[in-house]
């Protein structure tokens, strides 16, 4: 079995390194229809367009060179434009460090991609993802053996490098943000790995990959694998096996395939679980007038997404509590329940960042509610979203340093990059706008709460450990009080990994929810009284 | 200012200190020479295994003390001197008090085997235990074999902690079956077999003769007192018992027997000196508790009752109803009320066990009144706050196996069991009862 399940980890690893090494190889060779194309929507500037026809059009260049070539053309166009006396400023190339090569040069490269790869996309598929996934699959399948008899197996996590912020969980880290700098910012040096997906993305709906459709393949798969280490980890723990195969389906089929098939029928592209303020460009300008120019559907998901938010959120978290969202729903909190779990026990516990939290994540609930009154100001006044409001500022200044800031930045290079150093959940627990939301709710109106078995608590301290959202479950615990923090997210690892069996995950009546103790059950009954009544 | 000094800063001392400190202005030392923070010896196994870091046991953090005004101190009691109300240290410091707290714990039992204070012979009680055997067992290729004498709760926990990390283990047990002064023999056999599947080599019925030596001093092998059996190894698990941790008091004025003899107050034969925890004995026991108890929560308990006495509303120690738990390897046990390996005569007997083994349940009732008494059970979590009611009401059997699914803590969507219980139930009693639907207002009802 041991021997299974290496074998598994190398076939995984050479998956992973023939994906990882494509990134720095591929050829672009651009041919004058593609440049032209391209040419004529992104620039007006002759001066670029003559040097690029030169030096670009027809030649064999790395990806490297092509960008560098295009960055380069285009400042020498600025400059020659900026030297004249009247300055044609629309033939002004913006450049802009998180802008330019996602959206400048990204499209040219993309459609220029020639070389193996490109050639042979359905075989460098199974090479890249192909491998990856079998080989994941039989490492965790083994696991069904190697953990021995069903039971929480936590066994060495705290020894093992990759879970204890060893040499490969800071590998893992690097990978991670890497990876998402690279997405979010330079996907032109990802096209083989886009080219590799290439074929569902026709299949699906004859269109050609991007790097979201590469992201969203790539989560879902990721997923899948991670989901499937869950089935195994937790096969004697039905809440968990459950509410993972759950939000395993949520993903697949809301996230990923039906977009995709909305799509296919020329549909706005749309997330029907994704709630604002999490979906924080719903009430952007571009988004509420796709939606409205997409006839009777494009209507309904208006209307949905306002009844989302407005009315099944709260509810369900009166009912429920956040997790229903948060632990079964949500892509986000998808990931890091599968991917996330073997570092779940890295988030800190401390008071401090108790504090820290609080502060960031309603700071970024009110950042997203700002900016999204805002927008709808200048919607309905009408106003051009990039004209100035005050201070120099416009509407589309406040929404771009959101997306940078808070959707690209905190989201995904800190919130999934850095799950190997602060714990999976890092967005989740200190920035997502939603779960600020549904948070407030939790706390204050809802029947969800973890119930406290009496006085069973022998603070050992497990629950505290892997509570992913760094709740310090055992303060309450063991005083024999009732968990009822805004921040959790109903994961149920706690429960799982209480060897007393100590709490309970439940939605009861409001009564008697919240139940500060002095001293806990099974001691005198005067005591107990005369303690609890003050 | 009045100045508590507490000796000892386990679950027992530090609840005291805690709860002094919210009745009270006094001034409080706690004395202890384990380690600088309280920690849960309940989970010193889980660091072992990598579930934890020892940072993860402590349940407070490290600047709680200075908050509360708990002054902590990091030295060894060596003797008390009541008559000037001082204790000595191990420096030769002497500390003065005002009132005093002995809650030193435990210590584990060694019954003089030839060989027992041998390199590699360990204890598992306290954090230098958890030291000795990362460093004599730290794999399965520095200890080729672990042999554990003594078979209760600790035991098995110092054989589930080699056993992840697949050490090859011994187990020997001088009762014919696991634990079976305490468990009834079907969960003792239940425990049996979760012990063997795990591949741990169980003997029963046996006892250690002695701990044999190789040439640098180090354990080689023990033998068997009954069979003559030598079997090799590099690590020796003394856990047969443990005993209060009081060697320093004999010499003092306070009276002692196994422990620190104290009245129902927790007060000892010496003004001002009070002893909570694994240390204090009771003179007489409470209603069926041993007068010695050593578990966590009567350890809290006593800590919680005697800051009011000594913040000056006197009050005796009551325990409720009795109530435990554990976990065998992986299957979970708690127990509320009474359930004697042997049924005593006024008492019947259910047992219900789940076809794969590993689930089961035990009720103790009176046979002629039907009054339940108490009920063990295995794999399947019950609420505390369920049973202590029923307890204190003197409910009927009947009521309590209707009512099951009321009592049941299991995680959301485990399939339950109540009606297979229920049904066998009724065949062994003749009894026709049903089991009533889940009620909130009943679970709830804190009246
Ligand atoms: C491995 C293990 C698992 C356990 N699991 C459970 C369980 O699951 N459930 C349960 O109910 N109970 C369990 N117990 C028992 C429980 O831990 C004890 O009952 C409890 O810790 C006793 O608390 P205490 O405060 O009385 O003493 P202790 O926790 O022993 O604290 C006493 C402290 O005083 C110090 N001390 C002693 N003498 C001196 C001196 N002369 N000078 C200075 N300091 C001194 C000691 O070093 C120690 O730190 C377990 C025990 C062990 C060892
Ligand atoms: S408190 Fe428990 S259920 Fe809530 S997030 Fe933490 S581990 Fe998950
Ligand atoms: S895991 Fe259970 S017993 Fe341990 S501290 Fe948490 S609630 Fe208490």
């Amino acid at each position: 079995m041991k021997t299974l399940k290496n074998i598994g980890l190398i076939i995984c690893f050479i998956g992973f390194t023939i994906f990882t090494a494509s990134i720095f190889t591929g050829t672009n060779k651009v041919s004058q229809e593609t440049f032209d194309s391209w040419a004529s929507q992104k620039v007006k500037s002759e001066f670029f367009i003559e040097k690029a026809q030169k030096e670009i059009v027809g030649k064999e260049l790395s990806a490297y060179q092509l960008s560098s070539k295009i960055k380069n053309i285009a400042k020498a166009s600025n400059e020659h434009y900026k030297s004249q006396k009247e300055i044609a400023w629309d033939k002004i190339i913006w450049l802009k460090w998180n802008k330019t090569s996602k959206d400048f040069i990204f499209p040219l490269a993309r459609a220029s991609a020639t070389g193996w790869v490109s050639q042979n996309q359905g075989l460098f598929f199974w090479l890249t993802f192909g491998l990856a996934i079998i080989g994941g699959l039989i490492a965790f399948g083994a696991d069904y053996k190697l953990l021995g008899p069903a039971g929480i197996k936590n066994n060495g996590i705290f020894q093992h490098s990759a879970t204890n912020r060893g040499i490969i969980g800071i590998g893992a880290f690097a990978f991670f943000v890497i990876f998402y700098v690279l997405l979010y910012f330079f996907p032109n040096y990802l096209i083989n790995p886009i080219l590799s997906v290439n074929p569902i993305k026709n299949w699906m709906n004859g269109n050609e990959s991007d790097q979201w459709f590469l992201y969203g393949f790539m989560y879902c798969s990721v997923m899948t694998v991670f989901a499937v280490r869950m089935f195994i980890k937790y096969r004697h723990n039905n809440y968990q096996i459950l509410r993972t195969a759950v939000v395993l389906f949520f993903q697949i089929a809301f996230a990923f395939i039906i977009p995709e098939i909305l799509v296919a029928f020329n549909k706005p592209w749309f997330d029907f679980k994704n709630a604002w303020p999490l979906n924080y460009t719903f009430f952007f300008d571009y988004n509420l007038n796709n939606l409205i120019d997409s006839g009777n559907l494009g209507i309904f998901m208006l209307v949905w997404g306002i009844i989302l938010t407005l009315i099944i959120v709260p509810v369900m978290v009166y009912f429920y509590g956040k997790r229903w969202y948060c632990s079964w729903v949500c892509g986000c909190g998808g990931l890091a329940e599968t991917l996330g779990d073997p570092y779940r026990q890295l988030s800190s516990k401390s008071l401090f960042s108790w504090k820290i939290e609080r502060w960031l994540i309603h700071g970024v609930l009110v950042f997203a509610t700002f900016m999204t009154v805002l927008t709808l100001y200048t919607y309905f006044a009408e106003i051009e979203s990039w004209k100035e409001l005050a201070f120099g500022i416009s509407a589309y200044d406040i929404q771009s340093s959101y997306g940078f800031l808070i959707g690209s930045i905190f989201s995904g290079v800190i919130g999934t990059g850095f799950y190997p150093i602060l714990g999976n959940r890092v967005w989740c627990r200190f920035g997502c706008p939603l779960a600020a939301y549904m948070g407030l709710v939790q706390r204050f109106k809802s029947r969800f709460r973890i119930t406290t078995n009496g006085g069973q608590c022998i603070s050992c301290g497990n629950c505290s450990t892997y509570c992913e959202q760094g709740i310090d479950v055992r303060a309450y615990a063991q005083k024999g009080e009732n968990i009822v923090r805004s921040s959790c997210v109903g994961c149920g690892v706690c429960s799982a990994v209480c060897p007393r069996g100590v709490l309970k995950l439940e939605n009861g009546p409001e009564d008697g929810r919240i139940n500060p103790t002095e001293v806990l059950l099974g001691n005198d009954v005067d005591l107990l009284k005369l303690m609890n009544e003050k | 200012m009045e100045h508590i000094v507490i000796i000892g800063n386990g679950i027992s001392g530090v609840t005291a200190a805690r709860h002094i400190r919210k009745l009270s202005d006094k001034k409080i030392t706690i004395i202890s020479s384990e380690t600088e923070h309280f920690f849960s010896r309940t989970a010193l196994m889980y660091v072992y295994m990598g579930h934890m870091k020892f940072e993860n046991t402590k349940p407070y953090e490290d600047w709680f003390w200075d908050k509360n005004r708990i002054a902590l101190k990091k030295a060894l009691v060596k003797s008390i001197d009541s008559n000037n109300k001082q204790l000595l240290l191990s420096n030769d410091e002497r500390f003065s008090y005002d009132k005093l707290i002995i809650a030193t714990g435990s210590k584990p039992n060694k019954f003089g085997w030839p060989g027992q204070d041998l390199k590699g012979v360990i204890g598992m009680y306290h954090k230098q235990d958890l030291e000795n055997l990362e460093k004599y067992a730290p794999n399965n290729k520095e200890c080729k074999r672990a042999v554990i004498v003594g078979g209760g709760l600790i035991g098995i926990e110092l054989a589930e902690m080699l056993h992840s990390r697949n050490v090859p283990v011994t187990f020997l047990v001088r009762e014919d079956s696991f634990w079976n002064g305490v468990l009834p023999q079907e969960e003792s056999e239940m425990i049996n077999k979760e012990i063997i599947d795990n591949h741990i080599d169980l003997r029963l019925g046996v006892n250690l003769k002695e701990i044999k030596a190789d040439a640098s001093g180090k354990v080689k092998s023990i033998v068997i007192a009954e069979t003559g059996e030598e079997i090799e190894c590099n690590v020796v698990g003394l856990t047969a018992g443990v005993s209060p941790n009081i060697n320093f008091v004999k010499d003092s004025a306070i009276e002692t027997n196994r422990g620190v003899l104290v009245n129902r107050f927790l007060e000892t034969n010496t003004k001002d000196v009070y002893a909570i925890g694994d240390c204090a004995e009771q003179k007489v026991a409470i209603d069926q508790r041993r007068p010695i108890e050593a578990v966590w929560y009567t350890g809290r308990m006593m800590g919680e009752t005697l800051a009011q006495t000594i913040c000056g509303k006197k009050t005796a120690y009551k325990p409720g109803h009795w109530f435990n738990s554990a976990k065998f390897i992986d299957i979970e046990y708690q127990t509320y009320g009474w359930v004697w390996a042997k049924p005593r005569e006024n008492e019947a007997r259910f047992f219900w066990q789940h076809k794969d083994g590993k689930k089961a349940i035990h009720v103790n009732f009176d046979k002629n009144t039907r009054e339940f008494i108490g009920i063990n059970t295995f794999g399947i979590r019950m609420r505390h706050e369920f049973f202590d009611k029923v307890l204190t009401e003197k409910k009927e059997v009947e009521y309590v196996l209707k009512n099951l699914a009321n009592a049941n803590f299991d995680p959301e969507f485990y399939k339950q069991h109540e009606q297979e219980i229920i049904s066998k139930f009724n065949k062994e009693n003749n009894t026709s009862i049903k089991a009533e639907k889940k009620s909130w207002s009943l679970i709830f009802n804190r009246s």
